[in-house]
């Protein structure tokens, strides 16, 4: 085969292989369950878990801002799929009451603190266990997304991944009350 | 150029696209196993009640934290198996049983089209050459495909 028709042949493979990327990244999500769940207008439980600063984080020191905790693990696909939009969340909404909180579910945390400078994520991220798992109703599955009022109630929650244009009308319409 | 780079979502993209290719090239997706090779929770759940036959060994490949909030009793945690640690725990794991053990792989984290743990497992364990090595075929999550459907679960580690 000559040098010529080798260099076509990758070139079409890449270009292939980006178009797939390109639909994959682009279409709409087909995991993402509402469940009227029980859980929803119920208090959040509160906790305290350790952060990768080397603190603890505790959720009710959030109280009086609209809180989005998102269960993930950075070897969860959809999970990742998701972080790039809730840094331009953060970034567009901070000002307005906003917080995202990282609830990590990885087994310990070197690929989480790895995975945040990576992507220069901006906004909080803990260590989960099996027991805040336990809490807000068995994490049995990635992602796992809570919306929290101000009030520190459960107003949304979404189990699987789900478009960002999902999450933004809540957290816009729950800023605005 | 810097500056692009310096946007998560750019980088996101790009490590996105890299992987892809990477998964295109290596043929990393479950959905690339073959049925022959899948068990549904329903077969499993026969198998478990069931006093004949042979007991499979079942390992669970994915995160410990799940794990511990939820898994098939006597099933074994051995870590997820996308990373080179979690590979490693399975082959030593594995590596005495004879080649015809009937084992059993599950994770459950993430839909089946998503998950990057059960197939490296199981190509782990054919090139291990095991024989008799199938995958719970999870649509969903372990939640809403195992403990929710009403099939034993053990707590804890």
């Amino acid at each position: 085969m000559g040098s010529h028709v080798k260099k076509k042949l990758l070139i079409g493979m890449v270009a292939v292989a980006l178009a797939f990327g390109i639909y994959v990244l682009g279409r709409p999500s087909r995991f993402h369950v509402r469940r009227p769940a029980r859980a929803e207008l119920s208090l959040a439980p509160d906790f305290s878990l350790p952060d990768l600063r080397g603190g603890y984080l505790k959720l009710s020191a959030y109280r009086g801002r609209v809180v989005l905790l998102h269960f993930w693990a950075t070897w969860c696909d959809p999970c990742r799929e998701e972080i790039p939009h809730f840094i331009e969340l953060q970034n567009k909404y901070r000002a307005q009451g906003l917080q995202i909180i990282g609830i990590s579910m990885d087994d310990g945390p070197e690929p989480v603190l790895d995975y945040y400078q990576r992507f220069k994520m901006n906004y909080p991220v803990v260590m989960g266990n099996a027991k805040i798992g336990e809490l807000y109703g068995g994490v049995l599955g990635l992602p796992i997304a809570f919306v929290i009022g101000r009030d520190g109630r459960i107003c949304k929650k979404h189990i699987g991944a789900t478009d960002v244009s999902i999450f933004e009308n809540e957290i816009v319409n729950m800023l605005q009350n | 150029m810097n500056r692009t780079f310096d946007n998560p979502k750019v980088v996101f993209t790009v490590w996105v696209l890299s992987r892809l290719l990477v998964c295109v090239a290596f043929a990393y997706q479950t959905s690339l196993i073959p049925s022959s090779r899948l068990i549904s929770p329903d077969e499993l759940a026969k198998i478990l009640q069931s006093s004949k036959g042979e007991t499979p060994l079942m390992i669970q490949v994915g995160s410990h934290v799940l794990y511990s909030q939820a898994h098939i009793p006597s099933s074994e945690y051995i870590g997820p198996a996308s990373t080179e640690d979690g590979l490693q725990r399975l082959r030593k794991r594995v590596e005495p049983l004879p080649r015809n053990r009937f084992v059993i792989i599950y994770c459950g984290c993430c839909p089946w089209s998503h998950c990057t743990n059960v197939k490296p497992a199981d190509n782990a364990l054919r090139a291990l050459g095991f024989t008799n090595v199938k995958s719970l075929y999870i649509a969903n999550n372990f939640g809403a495909d195992w403990v929710e459907k009403g099939y034993p679960v053990a707590k804890g580690d």
